[in-house]
């Protein structure tokens, strides 16, 4: 079994969004750049399915579309154990382009597995997996937050409003991923920071793809008004408030 | 030319999601000069139904098939992609939440139109075609526009107000045969909450952090929470502690909510937890904390040791409700 994790690189998220270019665009001045948290522990949790040998996984390759600049995040990736992985070299204009760059990619290589988080911090689009899915004819899988497979076949854990359902697909198939996924993501030991070195990164050239959204200006959310405060000793006037003034209970 | 909104529901009822999708896709087909057609997948009963015309639907096409009554994205997308076509939509209106997560990506490769996801408002021009959407979850709002000639729009769960109109709906049920061979997702088990609120569709959310200190001290959040008809969250230092179940955690990585009152209980508000809750029309804070910056996105705030506070607001709030 092969597996194909999809890796965004993201802004740290503590990072405070400024604009540039008349708000044109966000300002990546000082950004210290990381792998999206959801990529992260869909990493994390392909690695751990490979662990068990039981699986059978042979390989868990990562893919990114980005210029030579992201080159450190895919790095990051193989020091935390990917075996290889691939970088489209592109600046990521979409969703619409980034999943058929992926697809195009996937298409060549037979994964068994796809996974993709269910969102990046930066764009919180939450369709590419499914994009990629699609532009493969392949079953997809949405807000997946437990994988394990039991004789070959995924027995999923997808959440739905109100409750979860465990559900299976045939291989191959995308599984977009969230938190509960895996614990905690894997963090990069020396020894792997030393062999990410010399495992091989493919680097492929994008197919022509006309991207189908564009974002032309940025603003900041309105600033909410000053907080008032109550005495903690007259939380009725907490209430009084939320009753009267903000008419909420 | 027609605005289609996907309608989804649960175990055939709908709820406030559903009206507000259609209130949303209303006030873009008036935008546009043209009406709503709701679609309906799976089995709802008519008094339900006629339900979606209260908010504007001309509309309403119910799909019925067995094969449709898991959610597997396949086939439900190619539905909606089908249906789309038939009625010559140029907006289709999904909504943002994990079931619309599922579909929308593929309905957009499906017909070739462009996404704008996490939309709170309506497009903010015609030509080009412009919406306002979520960035950096919540710090930043883009203005994105659609190129394609069929746009989707996925909308934020409580972001839009419900607004009645004179209810002039008619029901079409279709006859409509899917290629079962598309329905691949075997549904082995399912669990469901009983009797909790659920999250992402509270008004009201009481959540606690890791100034609660223990988790011997929720009962009185929960106290508060019943009383306000509330649903209960937590931070994810608390679920990560395991002292609150994961599907309670709030935040960047956990549940994204935007009640209309969210009282955060000796939580700080880091930067990831008000990613999750920063949508929300109303925060309280309660922390011991003067600095801490929870105090920067609410509008009431109590200064106070969380465990002092809690108790005396559970009894100011029973002398009311008295």
């Amino acid at each position: 079994m092969k597996i194909l994790v999809c890796i965004s690189n993201v802004p740290d998220t503590t990072t405070k969004i400024k604009f540039a270019g008349g708000n044109a665009s966000v300002d990546i001045t000082g950004i210290q750049w990381v792998i999206n948290p959801w990529d992260e522990l869909s990493l994390t949790r392909a690695l751990e399915l490979k662990d068990d040998a039981a699986n059978g996984v042979k390989s868990v390759t990562v893919i990114h579309v980005g210029p030579a600049a992201s080159e450190p995040v895919i790095r990051k990736a193989l020091a935390i154990g990917a075996d290889d992985a691939i970088r489209v070299n592109a600046e990521p204009a979409d969703a619409w382009f980034v999943a058929a760059q992926i697809a195009g990619v996937a298409k060549k290589e037979n994964f068994d597995v796809i996974m993709c988080g269910i969102e990046s911090s930066d764009y919180n689009g939450s369709a590419v997996g499914g994009m990629i899915a699609e532009f493969l004819a392949i079953p997809s899988v949405s807000a997946v937050s437990g994988i394990k497979f039991v004789n070959g076949q995924p027995v999923m854990t997808r959440e739905i409003d109100g409750g979860k359902e465990e559900v299976s697909v045939p291989l191959p198939f995308v599984a977009i991923v969230q938190k509960g996924i895996a614990k905690e993501p894997r963090i990069a030991a020396m020894r792997g920071i030393m062999m990410a070195r010399s495992k091989p990164v493919k680097l492929v050239e994008p197919v022509a793809i006309e991207p189908l959204t564009q974002i032309v200006s940025y603003e900041k959310p309105a600033p909410r008004a000053a907080c008032k405060y109550i005495d903690a000793d007259n939380p009725a006037q907490l209430i009084d408030l939320l009753q009267n003034e903000a008419k909420v209970i | 030319m027609s605005v289609l909104v996907y309608t989804e529901n649960w175990d055939g009822k709908f709820k406030k999601l559903s009206f507000e999708l259609v209130s949303y896709a209303t006030g873009v087909a008036e935008m546009l000069n043209t009406s709503v057609t709701a679609l309906s997948i799976g089995k709802v009963e008519e008094q339900e139904l006629k339900k979606l015309g209260n908010y504007g639907a001309e509309k309403i096409i119910n799909v019925n098939n067995d094969l449709l009554n898991t959610l597997d994205s396949q086939a439900c997308s190619s539905v909606i992609s089908d249906i789309s076509q038939k009625e010559n939509a140029t907006v289709i209106i999904i909504s943002n939440n994990n079931t619309g997560k599922a579909v929308a990506p593929r309905v957009s490769v499906r017909l070739k139109a462009g996404i704008g996801s996490g939309v709170s408002r309506l497009p903010l021009s015609l030509n080009p075609f412009t919406v306002y959407k979520k960035t950096y979850s919540g710090n930043a709002y883009a203005h994105v526009v659609i190129k394609t000639d069929v746009k989707i729009i996925t909308l934020s769960q409580n972001s839009f107000d419900l607004i009645g109109t004179e209810n002039t709906a008619t029901i079409e049920n279709l006859n409509y045969s899917i290629d079962g061979s598309l329905v691949k997702t075997v549904v082995k088990e399912v669990q469901k909450q009983t009797g909790k609120i659920v999250l992402t569709d509270a008004d009201i959310v009481v959540s606690g952090g890791r100034g609660m200190k223990s988790p011997d001290n929720w009962p009185s959040l929960i106290e508060l929470a019943n009383l306000l008809g509330a649903a209960t969250a937590c931070s994810r230092p608390v679920s990560d502690e395991g002292w609150r179940p994961h599907d309670e955690h709030t935040g960047q990585t956990g549940k994204i909510i935007a009640p209309n009152l969210y009282i955060a209980i000796g939580i700080s508000g880091s930067t990831q937890h008000l990613a999750g809750v920063s949508s929300s029309k109303y925060i309280v804070a309660i922390n011991t904390d003067k600095d801490a910056p929870i105090f920067e996105a609410a509008q009431y705030g109590i200064i106070g040791d969380a465990m002092k506070v809690l108790p005396k607001l559970v009894s100011a709030l029973k002398e009311i409700k008295k």
